[in-house]
């Protein structure tokens, strides 16, 4: 595992999620959100989930971050003025941290080195998604197609009756 | 003989990386893709000025006149005099934009032209970023390009950008649909996502002069026509660029940038515009492979380059035929035409396959998409009567 | 010394951390939906991390685990953006904090 580019990708990630959680401006909020989802599809390629980094990239930043874009747009007049920092939420967030880093570290059972590795190739995954997961593979669909249709009726026009 | 004259690329970069076979491995990679990019910049670069000077000389046959002419011999050094106006521009930055967006955007939109450009095929063994999922990639790093409409369109903080970025924005989201649909039925006949099994999957001929393209079969070819009506709307280009309509919104997205930044705009939408039909290349017209089997002989990237320049003046033809169409009717024809044709296209091919891909699996194909294409422009039909047209003169 | 495994899940811990300040000390309904995004995207680089250190089975559990998470994750985002729009339309504001009452 390549030392200087997990490093890297750990930086830029970190860095675009506190800039994400923390800018005044939701349009840069929504535009570091891009950079961590970039930086999380390099890990996946790092880790030799090429499909998935490339699914992610796909979804995240091709989808996802241009709806959010399109959202902000439309709800534009309002701009939150935020008084001042919630300090509960970062107390919360800071001690779910904590905890998490100490269990991370104190767990002997985690320190392995990666087993040697074939790379898995794209035909592996959809046989597998056309065998052994069709059924959670037809319930997504359906989940996709209820929250598209969904979507559409909760932003359709109102009959404005006056 | 012509063995060697098609692989003289590949064994050159042989020969330059069995120079450095003393050094650690990371140098003969890092070496390897930094001849990958030089190769695949030098190319379209010089691709994209000839390609702008060709552009507006068959417009101007094509409109009785006769196009750039004097700079150079038959106008042939256009684009550096094109190259030196713009560099030497000043880069105005509106005073209320959102800096470091506006400055991002037009590297982000010439960055993901480029990466698209490296998954293509444009040889034997010529892929310059071979990659398992391949397709899957161009479409990836191609949806990043709304993004940076979007960066160019915000970041200007002024209203005629804000419009064409939504209105580009709009159109594509509507029409990647389409495009990545109508590639499903060639990636389910392949049974791979990689361009360099699609393409081994076209290989051979029938009696020596039909090629075996995806293009040849009734569900190719309604794909690759929905494919090349997508393309054309991916980038930008006349009959649907009224992201940058001049005549109502300025330039769209490009309206406050000015100079190099510009050129980088244009540039990218050149560089999509090599993408999508070097992808078409490669999906629907057999990539690098020779029409005929007696041609054979040729090299192959002669043969990709002869398919994209084909491809190019199609494009440019079309923007010398057709009027720009209304955002409307643009948004109706991807959803209500557009898409459940390429949806159709799908299950043609499932047919064409089970049928045993010979004569009768053509035939099959043909009878699915010819009725669902009746069937669909008797639905659309929108008996609108158009008042005949009256012209009133002077007196 | 910490291995690798254990500097994935530290990295994806502080993404999801992050992600938590967002979704509990912002106001505005739309940095909740990204700190609900970060989480889930902590979630899966850790799917994916344990797949590549585990004893890799046949199928990849932890990738398909990873696709699927992808696809709900983007339902999820459609229908909390539209409800963001819908709820935009009718308080005039996104401020969760002024969203206090059951009636419409």
């Amino acid at each position: 595992m390549n030392a200087t580019a997990f490093i890297v990708i750990a930086i830029i990630t970190i860095a675009g999620a506190l800039a994400a959680a923390t800018l005044p401006k939701l349009i840069h909020a929504a535009l570091s959100l891009v950079i961590v989802f970039v930086g999380i599809a390099a890990y996946f390629f790092l880790l030799g989930a090429e499909f998935v980094g490339l699914v992610q990239v796909f979804v995240y930043v091709g989808a996802v971050a241009v709806l959010i874009l399109f959202t902000i747009l439309l709800t534009r007049r309002d701009i939150v003025s935020e008084r001042g920092i919630n300090w509960g939420g970062v107390i919360v967030a800071l001690a779910v941290f904590g905890g998490l880093l100490w269990i991370i570290l104190n767990t002997t059972s985690l320190a392995v080195l990666a087993p040697q590795f074939e790379p898995l190739t794209v035909k592996q995954i959809g046989e597998s998604l056309m065998t052994d997961y069709v059924w959670p593979l037809q319930c997504v669909g359906l989940v996709l197609t209820v929250a598209l249709i969904g979507a559409l009726i909760l932003v359709m026009e109102e009959k404005i009756e006056r | 003989m012509s063995q060697s004259l098609d692989q003289i690329f590949v064994s050159a970069k042989q020969w330059i990386l069995s120079l450095l076979s003393g050094t650690p491995d990371w140098v003969t990679t890092i070496v390897s893709i930094l001849i990958n990019i030089s190769a695949l910049l030098g190319v379209f670069l010089t691709i994209f000025a000839l390609i702008s000077v060709l552009e507006r000389k068959i417009l101007g046959r094509m409109q009785n006149r006769y196009g750039p002419n004097r700079v150079g011999p038959f106008g042939l050094f256009q684009p550096v005099a094109d190259g030196i106006k713009m560099l030497i521009k000043e880069d105005v930055v509106p005073a209320r934009a959102d800096k470091v967006v506006h400055f991002l955007a037009p590297i982000l939109v010439a960055a993901t032209a480029i990466l698209t450009l490296g998954v293509i095929p444009y040889g034997r063994n010529m892929t310059p970023f071979a990659i398992d999922g391949g397709i899957l990639f161009f479409f990836a790093v191609g949806s990043t390009t709304e993004l940076a409409v979007f960066m160019a369109g915000w970041g200007s903080n002024n209203k005629f950008s804000m419009l064409g970025a939504m209105r580009a924005i709009a159109q594509m989201v509507s029409y990647e649909l389409p495009l990545i649909v109508t590639t499903l039925p060639v990636v389910m006949v392949a049974g791979a996502l990689s361009p360099d099994a699609i393409i081994a999957a076209q290989d051979g001929y029938s009696f020596g002069i039909v090629p075996h393209w995806f293009v040849t079969t009734p569900w190719g070819a309604a794909a690759f026509i929905l494919f090349f009506v997508s393309g054309l709307v991916e980038s930008n280009r006349t009959p649907f660029d009224v992201p940058e309509g001049e005549s109502e919104i300025v330039a769209g997205h490009m309206t406050e940038y000015s100079g190099f930044k510009y050129a980088t705009f244009f540039l990218a939408e050149y560089f999509g515009m090599f993408a999508i039909s070097g992808l078409a290349v490669t999906l629907f017209l057999g990539g690098w492979h020779a029409p005929i089997a007696v041609l054979q002989f040729i090299p192959s990237y002669i043969w990709f380059f002869l398919k994209l320049s084909a491809l190019l003046f199609v494009y440019i033809w079309i923007r010398g035929t057709l009027p720009r169409t209304r955002v409307d009717q643009i948004m109706n024809f991807a959803w209500k035409f557009m898409l459940p044709m390429a949806f159709t296209c799908i299950i043609a091919a499932a047919v064409w396959h089970y049928q045993g891909r010979g004569l009768a699996g053509w035939l099959w194909s043909l009878a699915v998409i010819t009725i669902v294409y009746l069937t669909l422009s008797l639905l659309l039909e929108t008996k609108k009567k158009f008042a005949p047209r009256t012209y009133r003169f002077v007196e | 010394m910490t291995s690798t495994l254990q500097l994935f899940l530290i990295v994806s811990s502080a993404l999801f951390s992050i992600g938590l300040l967002a979704a509990l000390s912002r106001r505005h309904a739309i940095f909740i939906l990204i700190g609900i995004e970060l989480m889930l995207a902590a979630a899966n680089l850790n799917f994916i991390a344990f797949w590549r250190f585990g004893s890799q089975p046949q199928p990849p559990v932890g990738v398909m685990v990873a696709i699927f998470s992808i696809a709900i994750a983007a339902a999820e985002a459609t229908v909390g953006l539209a409800l963001v729009i819908a709820i935009y339309r009718h308080y005039r504001s996104t401020n969760v904090d002024q969203l206090n009452q059951l009636k419409g």
